[in-house]
């Protein structure tokens, strides 16, 4: 026997350089990743995490910079080259077609021929099987992909992967669409697959996620590696400090509120969905000026049928939204918005953008009718301009210029058009739907202080968010979303306490019996579609 | 439009002038096999030139031949308008024929009505009739878009065969003028577009002109058009913004219908009668001419006349090259199947960009997509 000698990383990526028109996305990057082992890819959006992964899968050609996969250099042309090396990669949005089966999904690009005019599916169906049993998430490859929930269909993107024998893994954020409950799901998942040898590339921002997760973390800001961790030597402020390069404050100081009139009253509000179910249920509470009041819930209890109500994309079936004491329930988008009502949607790309449109003409696409930036029917160009520059400097949107459309910039950038544009006018009442969903740490900080600000100005705000962390951050006063009622209504911090909201979010407060009788359905393999929790609302 | 950045303005005019070079080659094909088909059976390979030669001494080559250009662009100017203003909104107006016949036969039945008026009040009036009756042929598929979400590829294609039946069904007899060999309204008199000098331009053409600034004006200046344009690249976004999707929807397709009434009406009255068989291809042209501009107003000018300098240049070509006149809607044809498929010529010139602008995907979306507000 000779000495025993560390084999090489199975990847290694040096000195990886590549240059766009006027940025360097990646600068002399250098990665290696173990056999066996989850190594998180940190940084906020734009700092070159996405960029870096194309070129290991042959989307994009570095300018500089080598990759060996066992030590052995490799040149990837296309993502045909990179498979064929062994890497997968699972895509945020996932590349599934939801009528085809599972089996369908994953044979589709890389079919197994019983001959060379039919697909062998029992080879197939068996080579799922076993990756399955191998890897821990047993899944029936005849399941139509439209069946399984969020958190199953990663799973076939994962098996997608491993069917074409993958032995290095790239997970682009994986947890961005998971519930709290799946994302715990597949951890373990990951945690069973680098025991089994494979290894990870987990790209995140979410601080506490790779810290639990990741055997190293390497962290990227404006296209370099400005430092590698293990998760026991760092913490989440030490992580933050390196993600955005300066001193960052997680928590956000909201001090005292000064809780003035009720500026919002909900009274036995009721909504029915698109489906015509009642899924606002008699609900009642009070938004009052200057304070937060957070809505904690696991997403589709009504919430988003609730904030439709309030800003008018909704009609409520009884009860009265009332706005600085005036009963808006009939009134149309535009009379609430007139009235002292913000809005930030949920949504940014459905609702709150139009992509296509320069920034300036965003900024402006509640207003524009009025003055300064119309006289009588005529756009004034020079206002909205005007206007935009200023909005850019002050909520501190990064782009080259306000002539270029929303769709160019980062998530994070998009959103703060959005909060420019509804921050900037005098409320009474602002409502904020997942305001930070898949933003970075910079910008969340960012929005949070913004929010406190406008509440400390006397706005009341109303703030939906499946984050509870978001919420008891956040909130003066937090209620508590089930099955489309109000289950709950209780001080925030530093009374609130995480589990026992936790509890109501997933119980409503009433016995677990109770919850778990309607489970049968969804129980069985796990692999159907989870409506324990949506079925009563949806 | 605020400004007229240069690299978008090359991604604007590059895709449309590669499509007519692609169709202009693809035609060359079929002008050389023609020459096989011709008295001296025989294949020329530069026919294609002399053709392309007389197409343009035809439309350029003297004032009258750029006068015959300008009158037959000049209703292509309006279709092309009733279909790229559409576009902006979301909708994709098939129904501009239609448009093109109900504004047509109303100018002709007010001109008959006014025809004894001097023609500074007859000529206004016929077209006014024919842009309301455009208005309403338009207004009809809008509505039923807004409030029920039948999508209105489908009612404006349904709509063309209502009123062009209706229309030569009420020339046949209804409003047929005796004396005539064929089916056709009484003369419009004073109402009729006539040539000015001896040319065939007439003061039509100076109404279709001043709608290309009028709707860039509206499209671009005003917070109506931003609306438009809104509700066109995102419904979900303008409702939320607090405008009314459905209204814009209704406003829009009447307009369009406005457009491609005004056009009827002028071709008609140059005409000076309605005949119950008023066979025009200018409502589908304007499909063409819309895509080809980008459905952008200024583009629209630009490739009506293009459509209109090869319809006028055409009878030269046939005479000089003995190629049929069919063959421009050929090149009309595939020049719009290459705009379509912009990924197509994307690909064969290997340009980078945006996979379709926003007017294709109008086009290609799914269709019975129910806009809420």
């Amino acid at each position: 026997m000779s000495v025993a000698q560390s084999p090489p990383p199975r990847l290694q990526m040096r000195g990886m350089t590549k240059r766009y028109p006027g940025v360097i996305a990646n600068n002399r990057i250098d990665l290696d990743v173990k056999t066996g082992e989850i190594h998180a890819l940190l940084g906020e959006n734009g700092a070159g995490k996405t960029t870096l992964m194309n070129v290991l899968f042959g989307l994009a050609r570095p300018d500089e910079g080598e990759i060996l996969i066992d030590g052995q250099p490799v040149q990837i042309a296309d993502p045909a080259d990179a498979i064929s090396r062994g890497i997968g990669m699972v895509h945020q949005h996932f590349m599934l077609i939801p009528v085809l089966t599972v089996a369908e999904n994953i044979l589709l690009g890389a079919e197994t021929m019983a001959n060379p005019i039919f697909l062998d599916r029992r080879e197939a169906r068996r080579r799922i099987l076993d990756l399955g049993k191998r890897f821990g998430f047993e899944i029936d490859p005849d399941a139509k992909v439209e069946t399984l929930s969020v958190g199953w269909q990663q799973r076939v993107e994962i098996l997608k992967a491993l069917y074409r024998e993958a032995r290095i893994l790239v997970l682009d954020e994986p947890t961005a669409v998971l519930t709290p409950q799946e994302t715990v799901e597949i951890f373990a998942v990951l945690r069973r697959l680098a025991a089994e040898g494979q290894s990870i590339i987990f790209i995140s921002h979410k601080l506490y996620e790779v810290l639990e997760i990741a055997d190293r973390i390497t962290v990227i800001r404006r296209g370099e590696v400005v430092g590698t961790r293990k998760p026991s030597e760092t913490n989440e402020d030490d992580l933050a400090a390196l993600m955005v390069g300066r001193e960052v404050q997680l928590a956000v100081d909201r001090g005292v509120s000064h809780p003035g009139e009720p500026v919002l009253s909900i009274e036995n509000l009721t909504v029915r969905s698109d489906r015509a179910q009642e899924v606002v249920r008699n609900v009642s509470f009070d938004v009052r000026a200057g304070e937060i009041l957070g809505i904690a819930g696991v997403a589709g209890n009504g919430q988003d049928e609730l904030v439709e109500a309030i800003t008018g994309l909704r009609r409520s079936s009884a009860g009265t939204i009332s706005l600085g004491g005036e009963d808006i329930a009939s009134w149309d988008v535009r009379g609430r918005r007139e009235h002292g009502l913000g809005y930030v949607p949920g949504d940014r790309q459905k609702y709150g953008l139009v992509l296509g449109f320069p920034i300036s003409d965003n900024l402006v696409l509640t207003g524009y009718y009025n003055r300064p930036f119309a006289r009588g029917m005529q756009r004034v160009d020079a206002a909205i301009e005007k206007w935009a520059q200023e909005k850019i400097k002050e909520f501190d949107i990064r782009t080259p210029s306000s002539t270029v459309p929303a769709g160019t910039l980062s998530g994070g950038n998009q959103q703060k058009v959005i909060v420019a544009r509804e921050f900037s006018r005098d409320l009474k009442v602002l409502v904020l739907d997942q305001p930070t969903r898949g933003l970075d740490v910079g910008s969340i900080e960012f929005i949070h202080n913004q929010a406190v600000r406008k509440r400390d100005a006397g706005t009341g705000i109303l703030l939906v968010s499946a984050e509870l962390d978001e919420i008891l951050e956040l909130s003066d006063r937090i209620a508590v979303m089930y099955r489309g009622e109000i289950v709950a209504l209780m001080p925030g911090r530093p009374t609130a306490n995480k589990e026992e909201i936790g509890l109501l979010m997933a119980t409503g407060g009433r016995a677990p019996a109770a919850v778990s009788a309607t489970d049968d359905s969804s129980s069985q393999t796990g692999a159907t579609q989870d409506t324990s929790v949506t079925g009563g609302t949806s | 439009m605020r400004t007229l950045r240069p690299r978008t303005y090359v991604g604007w005019v590059i895709v449309p002038a590669l499509s007519i070079l692609l169709a202009l080659l693809v035609a060359s094909i079929l002008i050389i096999a023609s020459g096989l088909a011709g008295e001296e059976k025989k294949i020329d390979l530069l026919l294609p030139l002399v053709a392309y030669r007389s197409l343009l001494v035809g439309s350029f080559g003297n004032l009258k031949g750029i006068a015959n250009m300008i009158v037959a662009a000049t209703p292509l100017m309006l279709t092309g308008l009733a279909v790229g203003v559409g576009l902006k909104a979301g909708l994709f107006n098939i129904g501009a024929t239609g448009q093109v016949l109900s504004g047509g036969f109303t100018a002709a039945l007010v001109g008959v009505l006014v025809a004894d008026a001097p023609p500074t009040v007859a000529i206004p009036l016929a077209m006014l009739g024919g842009v309301l009756a455009g208005a309403l042929a338009g207004f009809i598929p809008g509505f039923l878009k807004a409030f029920t979400g039948a999508h209105e590829v489908v009612t404006t294609i349904m709509l063309n065969a209502i009123i062009q039946l209706t229309v030569s069904g009420l020339v046949n007899d209804v409003f047929r003028a005796p004396g005539f060999s064929f089916a056709r309204t009484a003369p419009v008199g004073h109402a009729t577009l006539t040539g000015l000098g001896n040319t065939t331009l007439h003061i039509g053409v100076l109404f279709a002109v001043l709608c290309i600034p009028l709707s860039y004006w509206l499209l671009w200046r005003t917070t109506t058009g931003f609306e438009i344009r809104a509700v066109g690249a995102n419904p979900t976004a303008a409702l939320y913004a607090g405008m009314k999707p459905r209204r814009m929807m209704i406003l829009t397709m009447s307009l369009c219908g406005a457009f491609a009434g005004l056009g009827g009406a002028i071709e008609i009255l140059r005409l000076g009668y309605y005949p119950a068989v008023f066979g025009t291809s200018i409502g589908f042209d304007g499909i063409t001419v819309a895509l080809l501009g980008q459905s952008n107003p200024i583009g629209i000018l630009f490739s009506a006349l293009l459509l209109g300098a090869m319809r006028a240049g055409a009878p030269l070509m046939q005479i000089q090259a003995r190629v049929p006149v069919e063959i421009i809607d050929v090149i009309q044809g595939v020049i719009l199947i290459f705009l379509a498929a912009e990924v197509v010529v994307r690909r064969v010139f290997r340009l980078k960009g945006a996979q379709g602008a926003g007017e294709l995907q109008t086009i290609t979306r799914t269709y019975g997509e129910k806009v809420a507000g």
